[in-house]
C-alpha cells in the first residue's frame, strides 16, 4: 500500500513537471543572449529590450486589451440580461439553454468560418469591428452560464420585499437583483475577459489584413521560426496571467461555478 | 403593464438578437454555403467532390484517428492524475496548479515545443543520453499528437476530478465494509460513478482535437492532417468557401455524433474554448 502511494506521488510529480516544462523552457530562453531555443548563450535582457522597443507589438497589445475589455463589458451586460430572460422563461427555458450553449461546444474553426461568411454576407469590413463583434458573440454564453446559477438561487422574496416596500421596477432591479447576483456577474466578466484574451482561431478568421491581436501576431511570427522576442513576451504574459488568476480567485464565488477556465 | 413589458423586451432584445444573428444565422449560412459552387450557384458538387476524393476521406479518417489517440492518451493520464489529486490534502491548490497552464495562450505553449522537439532540443538530448539516438520529431504527426495531448490534458482532468470529488465517501466505505477489495471498489463503485466526468472530458477533448489547426500548422509540418486544417486552408488560403463549409458540416456532424455517444445531457463543457 505504501509503495503504491509513493508510486502515485512519483506520477504526480512527473506530470506536473511535464506540464510546466514548456512554460519554463520558454521563460528560460527569453534570458539567453542567443537567438535559438537550444544552447543557452549567456544571461541577457536583450530580448526584453527588443520587446519593449517594438512599437508594432505594443500597439497590438493595446488592441488586444481594448478588444478584451470592450468585449467583456458588453458581453457581461447582454449575458446578464440573457440569464435573467432564461430564468423568466418557463416553457422555453431548455430550448433557450441549448441555443445558448451552441457556441460553447462548437469548434473554433466552425465559429470563425461561419462568422466570416456572416460578415461577408452583411458586407461588414473585416477589422476592428468584426473582431469586436465576434468576441462579444462568443463571450455571451459563458457569461450566461456564470450568472444563471446566481439568478436561480436568488429567492423571489427579495424582489417581492422590494416591491412591497415601494420600490419601482428599476429600483428593485438595480438595488436588489443586481447586487444579489453580483458575484456571478463578476465571474462572468473575468471569464469573458480571459476567453477574449485567449482567443486565436476565431480572430484569425475574421481579422482581415490591417488589424491584429496578440495571438494572431504570435502565430504569424512563430510560423517564421524561433524568435526569442516571443519568449520574452511569454514571460510577461505568464506574469500577467498569474495576476489575473490571483484577482479572479479573490473575487470569484467560492466553490461551485468557480471552476477556473 | 404593457409599458413594463416593453421595457423588459428592450432590455432582453440584445440577447435575443445575439441568438438570432450570431448563433442561428451563422450556422444556417455555413450550411447554405456548403451547397454553393465556386460560381455561386446551388449545387451538391462540394459534397460529391468530398465523397469522391480519396485524399479527403483519408484525411477525415486520419483526423478522427488522431483525435481518438489524443483523447485516449489524455484519458489514460488524466484519470489516475485526477484520482491522485483528489486524495491530496491540499487538493484545491494542486488542481489550481493543474489548471493554471490553460491560462497561458496555447500558441505560446505550442511555440515552446518548436524548441523542445527540435533536433538539438532537450527531448532529443534525452533520447540520445538513453542511447536511443536522435530523431526527427518536429513536423511529424506524432509531434501533433503529443502537443495536442499536452494542451488538452487539463480539460480532461477537470471534469473527472469534479466527478471523483463528488462521490460520497460513505459509498466507498460501504463497499469496503461489505468485503470488496480496493480493486473491486474501484471498478464497481468509483469508476461507474465517475462515468459522467469521463464522458464530459472526452467531449471536451475530442472535438477540439478534430479541429485544432494552429498546432498542425506550427508543429505538424504545415500539412493538412485534420478537419480543422482543411477548413482553414479552404477559407483562408484557397478561398474555396463552399468546399470549406462542406468539411465544416462534416465536422459538425462528427461533433454531434461524439455528443450523442457521450450523452448530451451534461453537455456543457467545463473547459474553455480552444481549437
Amino acid at each position: 500500500m505504501k509503495k503504491f502511494f509513493s508510486l502515485g506521488r512519483l506520477f504526480l510529480a512527473l506530470v506536473f513537471f511535464l506540464m510546466y516544462l514548456p512554460i519554463f523552457y520558454l521563460i528560460y530562453y527569453s534570458f539567453s543572449s542567443g537567438s535559438r531555443m537550444d544552447g543557452f548563450k549567456h544571461f541577457s535582457l536583450v530580448h526584453y529590450q527588443t520587446l519593449f522597443a517594438d512599437t508594432r507589438m505594443i500597439s497590438i497589445v493595446l488592441n488586444t486589451l481594448i478588444i478584451a475589455l470592450l468585449a467583456a463589458l458588453i458581453s457581461t451586460i447582454i449575458g446578464t440580461s440573457g440569464a435573467l430572460a432564461i430564468n423568466r422563461a418557463k416553457r422555453s427555458r431548455r430550448q433557450l439553454l441549448v441555443l445558448n450553449n451552441i457556441l460553447m461546444v462548437s469548434p473554433d474553426v466552425i465559429i470563425g468560418a461561419s462568422f466570416l461568411i456572416f460578415f461577408t454576407f452583411l458586407g461588414v469590413q473585416l477589422g476592428f469591428w468584426s473582431v469586436l463583434l465576434s468576441h462579444i458573440a462568443f463571450c455571451i454564453p459563458i457569461v450566461v452560464l456564470m450568472v444563471l446559477p446566481q439568478v436561480r438561487t436568488m429567492p423571489r422574496s427579495l424582489t417581492d420585499a422590494a416591491y412591497d416596500l415601494g420600490a419601482s421596477r428599476w429600483q428593485a432591479f438595480s438595488q436588489v437583483t443586481i447586487p444579489a447576483i453580483a458575484p456571478g456577474i463578476r465571474a462572468g466578466f473575468f471569464m469573458a475577459l480571459t476567453y477574449s484574451l485567449d482567443d486565436f482561431a476565431v480572430t484569425f478568421f475574421v481579422t482581415g489584413n490591417g488589424f491584429s491581436t496578440l495571438a494572431v501576431e504570435i502565430y504569424s511570427r512563430a510560423r517564421q521560426g524561433i524568435d526569442l522576442e516571443i519568449n520574452a513576451l511569454s514571460t510577461v504574459m505568464f506574469l500577467v496571467s498569474l495576476v489575473l488568476v490571483f484577482i479572479y480567485s479573490r473575487f470569484s464565488v467560492k466553490g461551485k461555478g468557480a471552476a477556473v477556465k | 403593464m404593457t409599458k413594463h413589458n416593453f421595457g423588459r423586451l428592450f432590455f432582453t432584445l440584445p440577447y435575443y438578437l445575439w441568438l438570432l444573428l450570431f448563433v442561428i444565422a451563422p450556422l444556417v449560412l455555413i450550411f447554405y454555403q456548403s451547397f454553393l459552387g465556386l460560381d455561386g450557384h446551388l449545387t451538391v458538387q462540394n459534397y460529391l467532390t468530398y465523397a469522391r476524393s480519396a485524399t479527403y476521406l483519408k484525411m477525415t479518417l486520419n483526423s478522427v484517428w488522431y483525435a481518438f489517440l489524443i483523447t485516449a492518451i489524455t484519458l489514460m493520464i488524466a484519470y489516475p492524475l485526477a484520482y491522485l489529486i483528489a486524495q491530496l490534502k491540499r487538493r484545491d491548490f494542486w488542481l489550481a496548479l493543474m489548471i493554471l497552464p490553460t491560462w497561458i495562450n496555447l500558441l505560446l505553449k505550442t511555440y515552446a515545443f518548436i524548441g523542445i522537439l527540435s533536433q538539438s532540443g532537450p527531448l532529443n538530448a534525452l533520447t540520445k543520453a538513453l542511447g536511443l539516438g536522435s530523431h526527427q520529431l518536429l513536423f511529424t504527426d506524432a509531434a501533433f499528437v503529443i502537443v495536442a495531448a499536452y494542451i488538452e490534458l487539463p480539460f480532461m482532468v477537470l471534469p473527472i476530478y469534479n466527478a471523483i470529488v463528488g462521490i460520497r465517501p460513505s459509498l466507498i466505505n460501504a463497499s469496503l465494509d461489505l468485503g470488496a477489495s480496493r480493486v473491486q471498489t474501484f471498478w464497481r463503485v468509483i469508476f461507474p460513478l465517475t462515468k459522467g466526468g469521463v464522458e464530459a472530458g472526452i467531449q471536451a477533448v475530442f472535438i477540439p482535437a478534430l479541429s485544432l489547426f494552429m498546432i498542425t500548422r506550427l508543429i505538424g509540418g504545415n500539412r493538412v492532417i485534420t478537419l480543422g486544417t482543411a477548413i482553414e486552408e479552404h477559407f483562408l488560403t484557397t478561398q474555396n468557401w463552399g468546399l470549406g463549409s462542406t468539411i465544416g458540416v462534416v465536422l459538425v456532424v462528427a461533433m454531434l455524433i461524439v455528443m450523442l455517444l457521450t450523452d448530451g445531457a451534461n453537455a456543457v463543457k467545463k473547459g474553455g474554448k480552444r481549437g
